[in-house]
C-alpha cells in the first residue's frame, strides 16, 4: 500500500515533467488513477468487514520507532473511498475544465501529490509519517489555491491557507511529541492501551489542545476559519475536492481518530461543542448573505465541518454514528453544488447569484442534479441529508444538559445552511434569463457527468441508507467507537420530535430562500464585522511582527559586512570563552610545540607574510591575492596532516573564491583606509581576542586524549558496509547520506536566493 | 562634435577588437584544459569512493572548467554550452541523489540502505546506489556554483 501511494507521487511528477507533450483531451485518462485506486480500496472492503482492520508494516527509519505502517480500518476506508471516489470525479471534471489553461500539466501534477499526500494521512498510523503527510497536503494545496498564481487575490488566500494550516501543523507536532514522550510509541493503535493513562497524565489538557489547534486550522473552526472562504480563488475542482472531501475533512479524520483516545469525558467534550457549536451557526449565518455562489458553499462548508466536529464532541454512540454519516452526506452534495458552481461560471462566466437565472433552459440534467444536492443538502426527505439530519436532532435531543440551547441552534444552522444551498444549488436556475454579454456556453458530457454521480448517489443513499450503512459508515463508527452498535440509519422515523423538527426546518429554510432578495441588501452591514473577525487580528499581529523584524534587521543587520563580522566573532569569543574558562582545569603543555620542522616553519611564515600584505596593502587585488595565498597555504597544512580530501576541496574552493572576488573586485566600495586609531585598537583587540582563544583551545585539546571509538567504527566498518575504502567519501555519502542530501538541499536554496537576488536588482535597474 | 564622436566610436571599436585579440593565449590554452579538467572532474568523482576525491570536489572541479570558459570567451557563449542553463542541473542532481536514496525503498529495504552490483562494471569498478548519489552531489555543485558564479558575472 505504501507503493501505491509512492506511485501516485511518482506520475504526479511525470505528469510535470512531460510539459506539453500531453495533449488536453488526453488528460480524461488521468482518471484512471483515482479510479483504479477506488477499486483498489473497495477490494480491501470485505476483508475490512471480516476482520476489523487490516496492518501493513514497513519499515522507515526503526531507529528512532518511526515507520510507514499503514493501517485500514472502516474510517480509513471510508476516508480513502471518499479520496479516491470524489477524486476521479474531479479529476474527470478538471480535465474539461482546464483545458484551455497553459498550466494543465502543473494542476494535474498538484492534485496527484495532494491525493497522495490525503491518501497517506488517512493510512499512516505513525505519528511522524501522519505529520508529514499534513504538512504535504498543507503544501500541496498551497500550489492548487495558488493555481491562478497571475492574480494577486489568488496568491494571498494561497498564503493564508498556507501559513494557518502550517502554523496549526507545527501545534499538532508538538503535541504528537508530547504524547510519544509519555505513551512511548509513535504508533496510535499501540497507543490505544494506554488511553487511560495518558487522560490521567499532567500533559493530557496541553497535549488536547495543541492536537486540538491542528485539527481546528485545517478544519477551518473558528476562529481559524478565515482561509477557508479566501481560498475559493482556487479553480473549481480544486475547490470542490478541497472543501468537500479533502484538505478540510483532515481535522475530522485526526478528531475522529483520536476519539477512543483522547475522550476524556470533560474537556473533550466541552471544547469540541462549544467550537463546533460556535463554527456551525457562525457559518450558516455568514453564508447566506453572500452573493459569490462560491463564498456561500464556502460558508456552508465551515458551517458543516462545525457541525461535525460538534457531534464528536457531544460524544455519545448516536453523536458519532451522526458525524460519520454526516462526514459522507456532506461529502457527496457539497462537491456535487460545487461543480455546478464550475459549470455556471463555464457558462455564463459570472459567479454572482443576483446576476445569473434562468439557466434551466440551457442545462436541464445540471438543474435537476444540482437540486437534488440542494434538497440533500437542506434535509429534504428522500436525499441522503434528510437521514443526517434526522440523527443530528435525535443526538442533541438527548443531551443531558443545555439540549434546548444546541438543539435550538442545530435548527437555526440547518435551516441557514439549507437555504443558503437554494441560493447556491436552485436560484440560478429559476426565473426569466437575463442578457449576458457572450453567448451561454452549454456544458458537456464530461463536466455534467461527475455532477450527475454524484446527486443520484445522493438520492440513493437517501432511499436505500442501508447500502452505505451496513456496507461502510458501521465498519467506520466501530472504528471511531471500539464497538459494535444497534443504530442503523432508516428513512422513517415515525411521528415524534424529531419529525416536528425536520419540519420546522424544512419550512424555515423555504421561508429564508423565497424572500431571501429583502435581508440580503444588508450585507455591507455584515462586512464591517469583519473588523473585529480574527482574519483582521491575525493580519495585524502578522504586521506587527514585520515591524519588528524591520526594526531589528535595522539596528544589527545594518549593511556593513564587517560589523557582521565583529558582531559574530565577538558574540563567539565571549560564549566560548566563557565556556572555556570556567568549565575546563587551564593547563598548557609546551612539549609538543618545540618539534617544529622546516616546512612547517616556511608555511607558518607564509601565512604571517600574507596576513600583513592584507592588512598593510592600499590595493584590493592585492588584498585579494594575499588572502588567495592564505588559503592555499591551509590547503598545504591539510595535505601534510594527512587530509587529503580536505585539501583538495579547501584548493577548488580557494579557486573560486578567488574568481568570486576578482569578478566583483570593481564593483565593491572604494577601498577602505581606516586610520582611525580607536578603529583599528578595537579591530585588534578582537582578533588577538579570538586568535588567542582559538589557540588555547587547540593547545588544550593536545592533553586530552580524543575519545577514539566513532573513528575506529568507521575505520572499520566503511568496507565492510558501505563498500568503500575512502572513509571521508563513504562517511559523506553512505553513514551521513541524510546530512549530505540535506546540505545540497541548502546549496540549492542558497543558489535560488542569489539567483533571485541579482534577478530582481537586474529587473529594477532596468524598470528605472 | 561630431568628429569628435565618431572618432571615440573608432576608438571604441579598436578596444574591442584589441580586447579580443588579447586573450588570444588564454583562449587557446581553455581549448585544451577545459576537455582535461572535465575529465579530471569525473575521474575525481569516480575514485572518491576508494580513494581521495568524490562528488563535491568533482563538481568544483567541473565548475572551474566552466569559469575558465565564461573568462576566455564571455558569460554568453558559456551558458550557450548548456541546453537551457546551469540551474537545472539542480534539480536534476537532487532527484539523482533522492531517488538513489530512495531505491532501496522499493526493494523493502530501509531509506538510504546502500545497494551494490555483485559485478564490477569495466573502467569504474563496483557500481552501487552510493555512486550515483555521489553523481547527485556533483551535479547540485556544479549547477549551484556555475548559477551564483554566472550570474554574478551577468550581473557586474
Amino acid at each position: 500500500m505504501v507503493s501505491i501511494v509512492v506511485v501516485v507521487f511518482v506520475i504526479s511528477f511525470l505528469i510535470l515533467m512531460s510539459g506539453k507533450t500531453i495533449l488536453p483531451k488526453f488528460y480524461k485518462l488521468f482518471s484512471l488513477i483515482p479510479f483504479t485506486l477506488f477499486f483498489y480500496f473497495l477490494y480491501y472492503l470485505s476483508q475490512v468487514h471480516s476482520e476489523g482492520e487490516i496492518i501493513l508494516k514497513h519499515q522507515w527509519i526503526p531507529l528512532l520507532g518511526i515507520d510507514l505502517n499503514f493501517r485500514l480500518d472502516g474510517l480509513s476506508l471510508l476516508f480513502s473511498l471518499l479520496i479516491s471516489g470524489i477524486g476521479t470525479l474531479i479529476y474527470f471534471y478538471a480535465s474539461d475544465y482546464l483545458k484551455h489553461s497553459v498550466y494543465i500539466n502543473r494542476f494535474f501534477c498538484y492534485l496527484g501529490m495532494f491525493m497522495g499526500s490525503m491518501l497517506g494521512l488517512v493510512l499512516s498510523d505513525n505519528l511522524i509519517s501522519i505529520f508529514v503527510f499534513w504538512e504535504l497536503t498543507s503544501l500541496s494545496s498551497f500550489f492548487l489555491i495558488g493555481f491562478n498564481n497571475e492574480e494577486e487575490d489568488s496568491r494571498i488566500s494561497a498564503k493564508r491557507a498556507f501559513l494557518v494550516t502550517g502554523l496549526g501543523g507545527f501545534f499538532m507536532l508538538a503535541g504528537f511529541m508530547l504524547l510519544a514522550n509519555i505513551s512511548g510509541t509513535f504508533s496510535i493503535h499501540e497507543m490505544m492501551n494506554s488511553s487511560e493513562f495518558i487522560q490521567q497524565h499532567a500533559y493530557f489538557l496541553p497535549i488536547l489542545i495543541l492536537i486540538f489547534l491542528g485539527a481546528f486550522t485545517k478544519s477551518a473552526q473558528f476562529p481559524f476559519h478565515f482561509w477557508l472562504p479566501s481560498a475559493m480563488a482556487a479553480p473549481t475542482p480544486v475547490s470542490a475536492y478541497l472543501h468537500s472531501a479533502t484538505m478540510v475533512k483532515a481535522g475530522i479524520y485526526i478528531l475522529a481518530r483520536f476519539w477512543p483516545l483522547l475522550n476524556d469525558g470533560l474537556y473533550w467534550n466541552q471544547i469540541l461543542m462549544w467550537v463546533g457549536g460556535i463554527t456551525m451557526i457562525y457559518g450558516a449565518f455568514h453564508s447566506i448573505f453572500r452573493v459569490d455562489i462560491k463564498a456561500i458553499l464556502a460558508y456552508t462548508t465551515i458551517s458543516a465541518l462545525g457541525i461535525i466536529v460538534f457531534l464528536l464532541g457531544i460524544g455519545t454512540e448516536l453523536a458519532v454514528y451522526a458525524a460519520v454519516t454526516f462526514v459522507l452526506i456532506h461529502a457527496l452534495y457539497k462537491a456535487a453544488l460545487f461543480l455546478t458552481a464550475g459549470i455556471i461560471q463555464h457558462a455564463v462566466h459570472l459567479r454572482d447569484i443576483s446576476k445569473i437565472a434562468g439557466l434551466w433552459k440551457y442545462m436541464p440534467v445540471v438543474a435537476i442534479a444540482s437540486l437534488i444536492a440542494a434538497l440533500s443538502g437542506a434535509g429534504i426527505p428522500l436525499t441522503f441529508g434528510f437521514i443526517g439530519k434526522d440523527l443530528i436532532y435525535e443526538t442533541t435531543l438527548q443531551l443531558p444538559k443545555w439540549a434546548l440551547l444546541f438543539t435550538g441552534l442545530a435548527v437555526a444552522t440547518n435551516a441557514l445552511v439549507g437555504a443558503a444551498g437554494f441560493l447556491a444549488g436552485i436560484k440560478p436556475f429559476l426565473g426569466k434569463l437575463p442578457t449576458y454579454e457572450k453567448p451561454v456556453e452549454v456544458p458537456n458530457l464530461v463536466l455534467w457527468l461527475p455532477l450527475l454521480i454524484l446527486s443520484s448517489l445522493c438520492i440513493l443513499f437517501g432511499v436505500f441508507p442501508g447500502i452505505a450503512d451496513r456496507n461502510l459508515l458501521s465498519f467506520a463508527f466501530d472504528a471511531v467507537y471500539q464497538g459494535e452498535t444497534e443504530i442503523y440509519l432508516k428513512v422513517w422515523h415515525g411521528f415524534n420530535q424529531v419529525l416536528v423538527l425536520s419540519l420546522i426546518t424544512i419550512g424555515l429554510t423555504l421561508v429564508l430562500f423565497v424572500f431571501n432578495r429583502y435581508y440580503r441588501k444588508i450585507l455591507n452591514q455584515v462586512e464591517e464585522l469583519e473588523n473585529f473577525s480574527p482574519q483582521h487580528i491575525l493580519e495585524s499581529a502578522a504586521y506587527a511582527v514585520q515591524r519588528f523584524g524591520f526594526i531589528y534587521t535595522r539596528l544589527l543587520h545594518n549593511g556593513y559586512l564587517r560589523n557582521y563580522v565583529l558582531v559574530i566573532i565577538v558574540f563567539i569569543t565571549a560564549l566560548v570563552g566563557y565556556r572555556f574558562f570556567t568549565s575546563i582545569p587551564f593547563a598548557l603543555e609546551m612539549k609538543s610545540i618545540n618539534h617544529f620542522k622546516f616546512h612547517e616553519l616556511t608555511l607558518f611564515l607564509l601565512i604571517l607574510t600574507a596576513i600583513i600584505f592584507v592588512l598593510r596593502t592600499n590595493s584590493k587585488l592585492i588584498a585579494v591575492a594575499s588572502l588567495g595565498v592564505i588559503g592555499f597555504a591551509m590547503c598545504l597544512i591539510f595535505v601534510l596532516y594527512g587530509a587529503p580530501d580536505l585539501a583538495m576541496t579547501q584548493f577548488s574552493i580557494d579557486i573560486l573564491t578567488v574568481v568570486l572576488f576578482v569578478l566583483v573586485l570593481y564593483k565593491l566600495p572604494h577601498f577602505l583606509t581606516i586610520k582611525n586609531k580607536k578603529v583599528i585598537g578595537r579591530d585588534a583587540l578582537v582578533s588577538v581576542c579570538f586568535g588567542g582563544l582559538i589557540m588555547l583551545i587547540a593547545m588544550e585539546s593536545l592533553l586530552f586524549p580524543a575519545d577514539k571509538t566513532l573513528s575506529r567504527f568507521y575505520a572499520e566498518n566503511t568496507y565492510v558496509l558501505a563498500k568503500g575504502k575512502n572513509v571521508v567519501n563513504v562517511i559523506l555519502v553512505d553513514f551521513r547520506g541524510f546530512d549530505t542530501m540535506i546540505e545540497s538541499i541548502v546549496l540549492t536554496i542558497a543558489a535560488l536566493g542569489v539567483f533571485g537576488l541579482l534577478k530582481y536588482n537586474a529587473i529594477n535597474e532596468e524598470a528605472d | 562634435m561630431q568628429s569628435m564622436k565618431k572618432q571615440t566610436k573608432k576608438e571604441k571599436k579598436e578596444n574591442q577588437t584589441f580586447k579580443e585579440f588579447d586573450l588570444i593565449i588564454l583562449k587557446t590554452a581553455t581549448n585544451y584544459l577545459i576537455p582535461l579538467l572535465l575529465m579530471a572532474s569525473i575521474f575525481v568523482m569516480l575514485r572518491g569512493h576508494n580513494l581521495s576525491g568524490g562528488g563535491f570536489v568533482g563538481g568544483l572541479i567541473a565548475s572551474i572548467a566552466f569559469v575558465l570558459h565564461s573568462f576566455a570567451h564571455s558569460t554568453k557563449k558559456t551558458l550557450s554550452l548548456f541546453k537551457t542553463s546551469p540551474k537545472f542541473l539542480i534539480p536534476i542532481g537532487l532527484s539523482i541523489s533522492f531517488l538513489s536514496a530512495f531505491l532501496p525503498v522499493l526493494k523493502g529495504k530501509p531509506f538510504f540502505t546502500s545497494l551494490w552490483s555483485s559485478k564490477p562494471v569495466a573502467v569504474i569498478g563496483s557500481v552501487g546506489t552510493a555512486s550515483f548519489f555521489d553523481l547527485g552531489v556533483y551535479l547540485v555543485v556544479l549547477g549551484v556554483t556555475l548559477t551564483i558564479l554566472l550570474s554574478i558575472k551577468e550581473n557586474v
